[in-house]
C-alpha cells in the first residue's frame, strides 16, 4: 500500500465529500493538524457585515495564533438592523454608521479592496487592487447580490430614482430625502421580493416605519406594498395588529394598502410606474427592492451553487461548502432553513469560528450545535415586538429503505413571535442592536 | 505506512483533546451565541440585562423559571425551552466565570 500523505488526503477528501465532515476532519485534517505544523495558518474573510467581522473577532479570541486577514470594500460598517428607523427620521445615518477601527486591530491585516477572482483549487484570491492574498481557509461573507436584471428598466440610469435601500448606507440616506420631499397626499410604493430574501420581516417593518412618518408629517398620503408572496411573510399577526392600531389598516382611511401576488415585473423612472403582472401603478417615490442571491464573490468560488444557482449550500457543523472544500459561507448567502437575519449571520460567523478553531487543533468540531435567532421589528415610533426560536442541529438520516433525510437545523418547540407590540421590547430593540453592534465590531464599552 | 498514518492521527487526537480539558469548547459557543443581545461577554450595553457574573444556581435557577412560565418574560421562555438541563449548567458555570 504505497500511499504517500497527499494521496491519502486526496482519497479520502473524494470519498467523503465535505458532508460527512466527521469522517473528513478525522481523517484528512487530523494528520495536517495545522497547530502542530508550526506554519503560519492563513484564515482570508471577504466581507466584514454582520457574519464575516463576527467571525474574524471570535477566531482571534478563540485561536489567537490563526493569522486572520479581512478584505472588505467598505470604509465603515453600516447596519441594515434598525436603518429602517432612517426612514422614519427616528434615526440618523451617523446612528447606524461605524469605524471598522476596533475590528482592524483585532486582526491581522486589513485590506480595503474588491474581490475580482478566486482561485479554490491553489486557495488565492484577487483584489481589484492588484493583491493576491493565499489562504488556508476561505470565508465569504458578502450578504446578498441584487438581480437588478429580473425587474425591466431597473437599469444604472433608474437605480438614480429608484432605491432598493435593502443595503443601508447612501441608498437608505437618498429615500429617506425622498420621502421628505414628497407632498402630503402622495404615494410611496415599495416591494417585497419573493421568499427568501434578507430579513423576512424588515419590508413589513419599512411599511410601519415609513408610515410613522408620514402620519406625523404627511398624514394624507398612502403607502402601497407590492408584495411577490402570496402574504405576509413574517410576524404577520403582529405586523397586521400593527397596521390597524396606528395607521388605519382595514378602514377606508387606511394608510398602507397591501397587494400580495403582485411581484414588481417592470419599473419606468420618468413615468414613476411600477408594473406588476395587473396593473401600473404609479408612486412619488418608488422603494423596489429586487430579487437577490448569494453575494457575488460566491459564483467566484463556484459555492453558489444549489439547485437554481441562487444561495449556498453548507455543512451546519462548520458552514464549509458541501461541494468546495476549504471554503466557508456566512449568513445571507447561505441555504439553510434559518431566517436571514443580522442575528443569525453574527452567530453564523461563530459557528464558524468555532469550527475552524477546531479542525485547526486537530479535532472535531461540535457535531451537535445549538444556536439562536433573535429579531425585533418596529411597529411604531415607541413599540416593538420580536421573534425567537432555537434551533438544534440533526444529522442526516437513513431510513431502512434507503431514503435519505438532509442534515438540517431543527427549530425547537416553544420558539415564536411575541403575544403583542410593547414599548419594552422597543427598548429591548434598541438594547440589541447596541449589543449586536459591540459583539460584531468589538466596539468599546 | 497506512497503520503508521493511523498511530499519528491517534497521537495528533490525543494532544489534541489533552490541550482542550482546560476550556469547555461547547459552553463557550453557546454562551457567544447570548451576545447579540446580552453583549459580549454577557456584558450589556442596555436595557437587556447582562450575564457576566450572575452566580450559578441563580442562572440555572431563571432558565427553569423562564421555561416552566413561573418568571414571566417577552423572549426568554422561547429561548429557555430550547435548551437542555446540562447546557443550562454549561451556560451557567461560564457566565458565573466572567468578571
Amino acid at each position: 500500500m504505497a500511499f504517500d500523505r497527499r494521496e491519502f488526503l486526496k482519497v479520502s477528501a473524494g470519498v467523503t465529500g465535505a458532508a460527512s465532515l466527521g469522517a473528513l476532519t478525522g481523517c484528512a485534517s487530523a494528520p495536517k493538524s495545522p497547530a502542530l505544523s508550526g506554519a503560519p495558518y492563513k484564515v482570508v474573510i471577504v466581507g466584514a457585515g454582520f457574519g464575516g467581522a463576527t467571525c474574524a473577532r471570535y477566531l482571534k479570541m478563540w485561536e489567537p495564533k490563526i493569522e486572520v486577514t479581512i478584505i472588505e470594500p467598505n470604509a465603515d460598517f453600516v447596519s441594515c438592523p434598525t436603518s429602517n428607523g432612517v426612514l422614519a427620521g427616528l434615526t440618523k445615518m451617523e446612528d447606524i454608521t461605524f469605524t471598522y477601527d476596533h475590528l482592524k486591530k483585532a486582526v491581522n491585516n486589513w485590506v480595503q479592496d474588491t474581490v475580482t477572482s478566486i482561485d479554490t483549487n491553489g486557495r488565492t484570491v484577487k483584489t481589484a487592487g492588484g493583491k493576491t492574498i493565499s489562504y488556508d481557509r476561505l470565508i465569504l461573507a458578502g450578504g446578498i447580490e441584487l438581480m437588478f436584471d429580473k425587474v425591466k428598466g431597473y437599469d444604472a440610469e433608474a437605480q438614480k430614482t429608484i432605491m432598493h435601500a435593502w443595503k443601508a448606507g447612501p441608498q437608505t440616506a437618498t429615500l429617506r430625502k425622498q420621502l421628505e420631499a414628497m407632498p402630503d397626499g402622495g404615494v410611496f410604493v415599495m416591494s417585497v421580493p419573493m421568499a427568501p430574501y434578507r430579513c423576512p420581516p424588515g419590508p413589513y417593518e419599512r411599511a410601519c416605519q415609513v408610515a410613522t412618518y408620514l402620519k406625523a408629517a404627511k398624514p394624507k398620503s398612502k403607502i402601497i406594498i407590492l408584495d411577490g408572496n402570496p402574504d405576509i411573510a413574517s410576524k404577520k399577526g403582529l405586523f397586521l395588529a400593527a397596521w390597524t392600531k396606528h395607521y388605519g389598516y382595514g378602514t377606508p382611511n387606511s394608510m398602507i394598502e397591501y397587494r400580495p401576488n403582485n411581484m414588481p415585473r417592470s419599473v419606468d423612472p420618468v413615468k414613476m410606474m411600477v408594473g406588476t403582472e395587473f396593473d401600473d401603478v404609479k408612486g412619488d417615490v418608488i422603494n423596489v427592492v429586487p430579487p437577490m442571491r448569494a453575494a457575488t464573490i460566491c459564483q467566484l468560488a463556484n459555492v453558489r451553487n444549489d439547485s437554481s444557482g441562487t444561495w449556498c449550500p453548507i455543512d451546519y457543523r462548520s458552514f464549509e461548502s458541501l461541494t468546495v472544500k476549504n471554503v466557508h459561507i456566512l449568513g445571507d448567502s447561505t441555504l439553510t432553513n434559518f431566517p436571514k437575519s443580522g442575528s443569525v449571520a453574527n452567530n453564523t460567523g461563530k459557528m464558524a469560528a468555532a469550527a475552524i478553531v477546531e479542525m485547526y487543533n486537530g479535532r472535531d468540531p461540535d457535531s451537535a450545535p445549538v444556536v439562536t435567532n433573535t429579531c425585533y421589528s418596529a411597529a411604531s415610533a415607541s413599540t416593538a415586538f420580536h421573534v425567537a426560536t432555537v434551533f438544534r442541529y440533526a444529522p442526516e438520516k437513513k431510513a431502512d429503505d434507503g431514503k435519505i433525510t438532509p442534515a438540517a437545523m431543527i427549530a425547537q418547540k416553544g420558539g415564536g413571535v411575541s403575544k403583542e407590540e410593547s414599548e419594552l421590547e422597543f427598548a429591548y430593540m434598541e438594547s440589541w442592536a447596541k449589543n449586536v453592534w459591540a459583539d460584531t465590531l468589538g466596539l468599546p464599552g | 505506512m497506512k497503520k503508521s498514518l493511523a498511530i499519528t492521527l491517534l497521537l495528533a487526537g490525543a494532544l489534541g483533546a489533552a490541550s482542550a480539558q482546560a476550556i469547555d469548547t461547547k459552553a463557550r459557543f453557546m454562551a457567544a451565541n447570548c451576545a447579540y443581545c446580552h453583549g459580549p461577554d454577557g456584558k450589556s450595553r442596555g436595557a437587556i440585562p447582562s450575564l457576566a457574573g450572575l452566580e450559578k444556581k441563580y442562572f440555572v435557577d431563571q432558565m427553569k423559571a423562564f421555561r416552566d412560565g413561573s418568571r414571566p418574560a417577552t423572549v426568554m421562555q422561547k429561548h429557555a425551552m430550547g435548551y437542555t438541563d446540562a447546557e443550562f449548567e454549561q451556560l451557567g458555570a461560564w457566565f458565573s466565570a466572567i468578571k
